[in-house]
């Protein structure tokens, strides 16, 4: 149990900091109405946890990479909270982009990085 | 430096939703994700709330803003364990379920974002 706590802690630790890397990087890049920054998190997130969730089944491994790393470096509050000023603003239709980009893509690239990891299993 | 404050708000939030995940699945059956179900509403509610509180100019240190809000809540919640949930229901041919969930964290996500953001702690204009 406190084996797992750790892989936990310690996964979240890296994946928050990536996240803050990453986010800041892609924000200062890529300028627009839509906060890519958190949508590219999310979306390159969503395809890895479904690539490790193909590829492996070791509960040691979900737990460090999945639940600690991915799961801290991928984000639900701060998406939400872009969408709904997005919307309260004049950017609706921005914000609409927004929720319909990181639904839809979030879920068809965990298929992707699924059937990725399922197909390289094997290898 | 920021780096060690957003880790350790990494590591409290991943534990507090590794915890959630392990608490509900010993109280209802194993069939729905309520942990990060729950994980994902509150999140979104508390981020709202704390993000209304310090853009009211509430003096706060810049680092413990950083390490509570993009540290903690940001790792509370996940979308990328929220996308492959999805996917299993799909797998297994539960689109009632798959349906549902989706829904749910859909509204609720945006609702209680908007209610702890808009409605809660608003600076009354003098």
């Amino acid at each position: 149990m406190l084996f797992h706590i750790c892989l936990v802690g310690i996964g979240g630790f890296f994946g928050a900091i990536s996240r803050y890397v990453v986010t800041s990087y892609f924000q200062r890049k890529l300028q627009g109405k839509i906060p890519l920054g958190t949508l590219s998190v999310n979306l390159i997130g969503s395809f890895l946890l479904g690539y490790l969730l193909g590829k492996t089944e070791s509960n040691e491994l979900i737990l460090f990479l999945g639940t600690g790393f991915m799961g801290a470096y991928t984000t639900f509050s701060t998406f939400n909270l872009e969408a709904v000023k997005l919307l309260a603003s004049k950017e609706k239709t921005a914000g609409l982009i927004y929720i319909a980009a990181t639904y839809a893509g979030g879920i068809t690239l965990a298929f992707l990085g699924m059937l990725a990891g399922t197909i390289g299993k094997g290898v | 430096m920021n780096y060690v404050f957003i880790g350790i708000g990494g590591i409290v939030g991943s534990l507090l939703r590794y915890f959630l995940s392990l608490w509900t699945n010993h109280l209802w059956i194993h069939t729905f994700p309520y942990g990060t179900l729950v994980a994902n509403l509150t999140g979104s509610f508390l981020l709202g709330i704390f993000t209304r509180v310090y853009s009211n100019n509430v003096k706060m240190n810049h680092r413990l803003v950083l390490s509570i809000s993009t540290g903690a809540i940001g790792s509370y919640t996940t979308m990328s364990t929220f996308s492959t949930e999805m996917i299993k229901f799909v797998d297994k041919g539960e689109f009632g379920l798959a349906f549902l969930y989706f829904f749910i964290s859909l509204t609720g996500g945006l609702a209680a974002s908007w209610v702890g953001y808009f409605y809660t702690f608003r600076k009354v204009r003098t």
